[in-house]
């Protein structure tokens, strides 16, 4: 395995949707190559770290009022079965 | 959830939101209230990832629940109902941000033109659990800024599959892209993410970030 086919089937590996057999030739290459390991590995962590942090919080006030002005506008409206 | 406890017989292995449309449906506004409570902070989310203000995002927070409740009737049991609920608010983003740009069209497919991303260049490797030599609103601003600074084409496709969790082929669905185009996507905007995020994140990087390389192309490191 070349470095560019390991870059080509990245999103597989970190997404795990990968077969085993190709999954054994991934560690060897990452075995043998250092910048493909850290690609892969800091990639993964990139993932982790935007799943793990709330970047748009919606404050407890403010999310009920937006919930309570959406739900007095779908009363008003004619709704689904007009 | 509660739908799941009341479920009837046949209803086995069907999404607890298709009890709830079907019950809006049928004039239950109460279940709207469940399925807007059950969605809201995502669609609030994903709002402002597209337009990357907060009074637009509760505008279209707002805008795209009223939609999809007037054109329920439209939704087809065959997607999910989130899926579905998200296209709407992808749509309400886009033409909130070309009423901004007075009228320019915005799309999800446009070209994005950058190399960077293409190939990874820098391969210093990160501090162990690097995140936590900044406290919470440090890397809080970092991962906000450093996202916001990739091409929203990169950045929306990140945000629903990697963030919101979305599949492959809901977030094409989604954003009316072909499965291809979202897989080429994601694997840059990951790399990119991946790039930006390394000088935060390498050891002894420094939790104040030098302003001048904000939004500088990649160095030729390699
Ligand atoms: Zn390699």
């Amino acid at each position: 395995m070349t470095c560019t086919e390991f870059l080509a089937i990245l999103d597989e590996v970190i997404d795990q949707s990968i077969a085993a057999e190709t999954r054994a030739e991934i560690e060897v290459h990452m075995k043998k190559c250092g910048h493909c390991e850290v690609v892969f590995n800091t990639t993964r962590k990139t993932i982790e770290i935007y799943r793990a942090h709330e970047l748009y919080e919606l404050p407890t006030d403010l999310r009920d009022r937006l919930h309570n002005a959406i739900m007095e506008k779908c009363k008003k409206s004619k709704g689904p079965c007009s | 959830m509660m739908a799941t406890i009341q479920s009837v017989a046949g209803d086995e292995g069907q999404h607890p939101d298709i009890a709830l449309v079907e019950r809006v449906k049928a004039g239950d506004i109460s279940a709207y209230d469940e399925l807007v409570r059950k969605y809201e902070r995502q669609v609030f989310r994903i709002a402002q990832h597209i337009t990357q203000n907060r009074e637009d995002a509760e505008d279209v927070m707002q805008d795209a629940f009223l939609k999809a409740y007037e054109k329920l009737d439209q939704f087809q049991g065959n997607a999910k109902f989130y899926t579905w609920l998200v296209r709407i608010a992808v749509n309400e983003s886009l033409m909130r941000l070309r009423k901004r740009r007075t009228g320019k069209l915005v799309s999800m497919d446009e070209d994005i033109e950058t190399e960077e991303g293409r190939v990874p260049r820098d391969f210093a490797d990160w501090a162990p659990d690097p995140e936590q030599n900044y406290d919470n609103s440090e890397l809080s601003e970092i991962l906000r800024k450093t996202i916001q600074g990739l091409p929203r084409g990169f950045r929306v496709v990140f945000a629903l599959r990697d963030i919101e969790g979305l599949s492959t082929e809901e977030t094409a669905e989604a954003l009316n892209l072909s499965v291809p185009a979202v897989k080429s996507r994601l694997l840059r905007a990951r790399l990119q993410l991946r790039e930006r995020l390394s000088r935060h994140f390498r050891p002894g990087a420094k939790p104040a970030p030098p302003p001048r390389q904000a939004g500088s192309p990649a160095g030729k490191r390699v």
